[in-house]
């Protein structure tokens, strides 16, 4: 799947697939994503967040997380999103 | 080998303080150590296994604690099982380790390898320790670490080795309530369970099917002070809302490179609590801590004049000290320290200044938030497609787990049918039956071709 990184709901869409998909294969369930859910209370492990990052790198071109000493790490599923949207802008 | 003045870890314990309100808790038990490190109980199944090799094969962390303390100067060797063990290992873990008697806190599955010895299911209430006070055997304690070939490697200590790096913990007494991420049936768990059985405080056991928010939560209600991880446990710890309950004065992280950033970001959220990151591995022991604050550790710690003493050679970290295990089990088995007693721990250090840094494995060994992975092991399975011409497997950083497991494969000229996509899908459900999902590869890439570099080998990026 080849998201169009230009637009914000399409990264938003390619986050929540990824999300889906990755739960499905790791045998999770996940909860219904709202952008205040915690990441760590949506019924993915840390191994899950992980392969999500990887795998949107793969998809999105986008690894947010590789550039400089700086930081972040993303608590809801909100904040997670919003850090894919900022790499993009 | 039998000694008057051997100390048990029972009696360690027992001299460390007869503070009542010392605890051993997991999620639903809270022990009084105390009761359960006096003759209080039966004490007849401990006696049953004296001077026999007992594998402790529990479901719960608290089984395997308690069984430690019945039997460590009771029984002659000691298998501590890691929950992630595969069934089709215990076979052979069985008859290398000479086990008589397994102990578990659930009855055997059917046509269960484990029970073809005596197969014990016990309740935490049957492991108090045998009322004698007969002499202390020198128990050996068998740690397990992942090898090349899937097949664990069991590494060979007492508890006097492992108990070496604990010193400091005895200075900081009573009082103190340990915790760590890791399972205890781990090398860098073990540490912080011993740190509060010899220094005298108390301990907060995790459990590896609880989300981080409810284990945290728990290790905020019984107020721990001095909680480890690697920093792939921490890297998630934080994002959990629940990481400003707990008030530790001690943070450590071991396992894997603890990189400047996660430092950084612990001592600002914790900035009550000492940060530091110790070098350990299962082999060669506990070699030094750091608390100044830097990646990386101070180059003036690579010495042979103190009690552990440090050596680099082909760029790759030794060390020699009284806390290295004594070798491996098994026929056939490496020795462990070379002529000189050195172990070599395989990390290769870059020197910058007076600074010493970790680059990497010389092994190319993937560590996925603290857990190893060989990457021939994953190319072996990957080969198996009858379509992979040859694959390549790596380490990918990952902001969450340190690293990532990803493969690139080769598909044969020949093979002309199916999709890329249906490959792939294929190679990851072969990996999934074969492997715990950290070694499965999160991502696959179809490759035109890889590089092998004059040995004739996969030309390998260190990770």
């Amino acid at each position: 799947m080849q998201a169009d990184s230009d637009t914000a709901p399409a990264i938003r869409d390619a986050i929540t697939a990824t999300f889906t998909q990755v739960a499905e294969e790791q045998g999770k369930t996940l909860l219904p994503l709202t952008d205040d859910l915690a990441l760590m209370d949506s019924g993915l492990d840390s191994l899950c967040i992980a392969i999500i990052v990887a795998r949107l790198d793969d998809e999105l071109g986008l690894d947010p997380f590789s550039s400089g000493d700086d930081m972040i790490l993303p608590v809801t599923v909100g904040d997670f999103i919003k850090i894919y949207e900022n790499a993009s802008a | 080998m039998r000694q008057h003045n051997r100390r048990s870890l029972r009696d360690l314990t027992n001299e460390a303080g007869a503070d009542p309100g010392r605890f051993i808790a997991d999620a639903s038990l809270r022990l009084p150590l105390e009761t359960q490190v006096r003759n209080t109980g039966r004490g007849d199944l401990a006696g049953s296994l004296r001077n026999q090799s007992i594998l402790i094969s529990a479901t719960e962390q608290m089984t395997a604690v308690l069984a430690l303390l019945a039997l460590d100067g009771v029984a002659r060797r000691i298998l501590l099982c890691p929950p992630d063990l595969a069934a089709a290992h215990l076979p052979h873990v069985i008859s290398a380790g000479e086990v008589q008697a397994v102990l578990s806190d659930q009855p055997p599955g059917p046509d269960d390898p484990r029970a073809t010895v005596r197969f014990i299911t016990c309740q935490p209430n049957d492991l108090a320790p045998p009322p004698s006070d007969a002499d202390r055997v020198a128990t050996e304690w068998i740690l397990f670490t992942s090898g090349t070939t899937g097949a664990p490697k069991m590494v060979v200590h007492t508890c006097e080795t492992l108990v070496g790096p604990v010193e400091r913990a005895r200075a900081i007494g009573q009082g103190a309530v340990w915790s760590t991420f890791y399972d205890i049936r781990r090398y860098g768990g073990l540490q912080m369970l011993l740190r509060a059985l010899v220094g005298g405080g108390s301990m907060v056991l995790s459990n590896l099917r609880e989300p981080p928010g409810e284990y945290l939560g728990r290790a905020a209600a019984n107020r721990v002070t001095h909680i480890s991880g690697t920093p792939s446990h921490w890297r998630r710890a934080l994002m959990s809302p629940a990481a400003r309950d707990i008030r530790p004065r001690y943070v450590r992280m071991s396992g894997e490179v603890a990189d400047q950033a996660i430092i950084d970001r612990l001592r600002a959220f914790y900035p009550d609590a000492t940060v530091a990151h110790a070098f350990a591995s299962t082999e060669a022991g506990v070699a030094f801590d750091v608390d100044d604050g830097q990646a990386g550790f101070p180059a003036h710690l690579i010495t042979e004049d103190t009690p552990v003493a440090l050596r680099i050679e082909d760029g790759s970290l030794r060390i020699r000290s009284s806390r290295t295990a004594i070798g491996y089990l098994g026929d056939n088995a490496p020795s462990l320290p070379d002529a000189d007693g050195f172990v070599d721990t395989g990390d290769m250090i870059e020197q910058r200044g007076d600074r010493c840094f970790f680059a990497g494995r010389r092994e190319g060994i993937i560590n996925v938030g603290g857990l190893k992975v060989h990457p021939e092991e994953i190319e072996a399975v990957i080969n198996r497609h009858p379509e992979v011409q040859m694959s390549l497997v790596r380490g990918r950083a990952n902001p969450i787990t340190g690293a990532i497991v990803v493969a690139e494969v080769v598909r044969k000229s020949t093979a002309t049918t199916g999709a890329s996509d249906t490959i792939k899908e294929e190679i990851l459900s072969l990996c999934r039956s074969a492997f715990p999902p950290y070694k499965v590869p999160a991502s696959i890439r179809i490759v035109d071709s890889l590089n092998v570099g004059a040995s004739g080998k996969l030309a390998r990026v260190r990770a």
